[in-house]
């Protein structure tokens, strides 16, 4: 394949990959009327003025919900998968640098586990949940999202991979708990793995849609997508919910691509240790 | 090389070490174990394990009412549920449908992603970075907001490729399903691509220099070297997408506002979420069994297929 080949290929697919974010962009610019009547791809002479009035309506519409949903979402992602994957790396170093009876054992249910769908869970939970009173609290979303099977096994196989045994019995000699090891030398070494499963699991959490559409009613609950999904479908009735949805759906993912462009460095060093070994 | 699902992680044994340095520190290090692998395990109880059992059990109860008004009360009723689940049409269309999906949508964008992953590879690029940024932007992007996005896009009215969508309405009952596609692919195409990748990069460059020396060209090494080398990538992503499909629910669901072509039984997962809704717990907890365990099945049987190809 010559080179001007492959640059077309990727120039028609750059394209293809950036033209909507681009429309979304353009159109978060516009009135409701302009959405439709103006060229859809391009600014129109008072794009500024109409985005910042957009961006107020959104986050004063209905006492201001929607800066509540992008609260909520940080919340339930961004703690979820910090405790999620301090958790599920602890389980996995485990599993990866200590020899105990059910290793295995244990290692192969959360194997499992990976490829239960979520979605097979979120009913069951709504049903065990509402049999203990927490249906429509925040508990009923952040909870079940602080379990990481996918981030067991991941960390599993970088632990085995790039924490050295001779170090931990070094640190050992040197008279270190297991349990400060790991913490001080350890995750160190992980890092770019903790950040992967750090990020999957946030944006897991983050796009996460069956389980709260089932666990919350009440909508100052919401994470940002929910919030969206219900404006969106309430479109027809309120018409002018249109230009909040595509200006909303803008400001809901920035934190996330401004995210993995912060992290980026650490991450991609990390990505490939779920598939090559 | 070729085992995906458990890696040999086995710890090299230390030779030489000494036997009973290890059996000195082995209290401490139980106790360790068990800070270490208690918090996971208890929320994996808590939030798997349980439920999973009580799905099963919820799918082999029935509700009973004494007389028509008499109050519900909950017995045990065999497989009258996984009967039912047998005898719905609907139910079975939706998973005829998600796996004409897969058949056809995972294979494109598997496809694509190794193709983009090779050419990153590649020395004919320039701007690597850049694609590498704006191919994985997408996945940024949550299902509900990309479908929302592409629900615009998709509509006559308000799409900007009216020339397109005047002539062919993506959100009609015979292409819906296809705009679907297209959005599940748009939206991972790009993660799928870096996974493949990043291992692609683990490759060591000595293999390609050795094969140039024997006279290889690019698309050979490519081919003859790299493709099978990434094989495993290529099937953890495989397994992925194939949940991924069967899981299908917030981008139909999502689409259902711009299409009257999407019925409440799209795909099995929306027929889980419109059953429970009715409400019937039971029926919808022996649909979510089944399409588990068919979600375990196809995995498993991908990944066996797949391994054995790869080891002749």
């Amino acid at each position: 394949m010559s080179r001007s080949a492959a640059m077309l290929i990727m120039g028609v697919f750059t394209l293809y990959f950036l033209t909507p974010i681009w429309w979304l962009l353009v159109s978060s610019s516009k009135t409701g009327g302009e959405i439709t009547s103006t060229a859809p791809l391009w600014f129109t002479a008072d794009s500024t003025s109409t985005f910042l009035a957009n961006l107020g309506s959104l986050f004063t519409y209905g006492d201001g919900v929607f800066g509540r949903w992008l609260a909520n979402s940080a919340l339930y992602a961004g703690l979820g998968a910090l405790l999620g994957t301090l958790i599920a790396a602890m389980c996995g170093y485990a599993l990866a640098k200590y020899e105990f009876r059910g290793r295995e054992a244990i290692f192969n249910i959360v194997l499992s586990g990976v490829l239960v769908p979520a979605t097979a869970l979120a009913l069951p939970l709504f049903l065990i949940f509402s049999e203990v009173k927490l249906t429509n609290t925040l508990w009923a979303v952040f909870l079940p999202s602080l379990v990481s099977p996918f981030g067991v096994y991941l960390a599993r196989i970088y632990a085995a991979a790039s924490v050295p045994t001779e170090l931990l019995e070094a640190a050992r000699l040197d008279g270190s708990s297991e349990i400060r090891t790991f913490f001080t030398v350890s995750t160190r070494l992980m890092a770019p793995a903790l950040v992967t499963i750090f990020l999957f699991q946030f944006v897991a959490i983050w796009n996460n849609f069956f389980l709260p559409l089932i666990m919350l009613r009440d909508q100052v609950l919401f994470p940002v997508t929910l919030g969206l999904y219900a404006w969106n479908s309430q479109i027809s009735q309120i018409p002018e919910l249109r230009v909040l949805v595509i200006v909303g759906a803008l400001v809901s993912i920035l934190p996330l691509i401004g995210t993995f462009l912060a992290l980026q460095r650490f991450w991609s060093s990390g990505l490939g240790a779920g598939s090559v070994k | 090389m070729l085992k995906v699902t458990r890696p040999s992680t086995a710890p090299v044994p230390a030779l030489g070490a000494p036997k009973n340095r290890k059996a000195k520190t082995t209290g401490a290090q139980r106790r360790a174990v068990f800070l270490f692998v208690a918090p996971f395990g208890v929320l994996f109880l808590a939030f798997y394990a349980v439920p999973i059992i009580f799905a099963v059990v919820q799918s082999l109860l029935t509700v009973e009412r004494k007389g028509t008004f008499g109050p519900p009360k909950q017995v045990f009723g065999g497989f009258v549920q996984y009967q039912q689940v047998f005898q719905n049409s609907e139910f079975w269309e939706s998973v005829g449908r998600v796996l004409l999906f897969g058949v056809v949508q995972v294979p494109i964008m598997l496809g694509l992603a190794l193709l983009f992953a090779l050419l990153l590879d590649s020395p004919l690029l320039k701007g690597k970075k850049f694609f590498r940024l704006a191919f994985f932007a997408p996945y940024a992007v949550p299902g509900v907001i990309a479908a929302i996005m592409w629900g615009f896009l998709y509509s006559p009215s308000l799409s900007p490729f009216d020339a397109i969508t005047s002539e062919v309405n993506f959100l009609s009952a015979e292409l819906v399903l296809w705009a679907v596609a297209n959005i599940v692919t748009w939206v991972y195409v790009g993660y799928n691509m870096l996974i493949i990748y990043s291992s692609l990069l683990a490759i060591p460059t000595e293999i390609y220099e050795a094969a140039r020396l024997d006279g290889a060209s690019n698309f050979q090494i490519a081919w003859q070297i790299k493709v099978p080398l990434v094989v495993p990538a290529i099937i953890l992503t495989g397994v992925f997408s194939i949940i991924g499909t069967l899981q299908l629910l917030a981008k139909p669901q999502t689409l259902r506002s711009f299409s009257s072509a999407i019925s409440s039984t799209f795909t099995p997962n929306l027929a889980v979420y419109t059953t429970a809704s009715v409400p019937n717990y039971n029926l919808a907890a022996a649909f979510s069994v089944v399409l588990a365990l068919a979600t375990f099945v196809l995995s498993f049987v991908f990944l066996k297929a797949t391994q054995r190809k790869v080891s002749q």
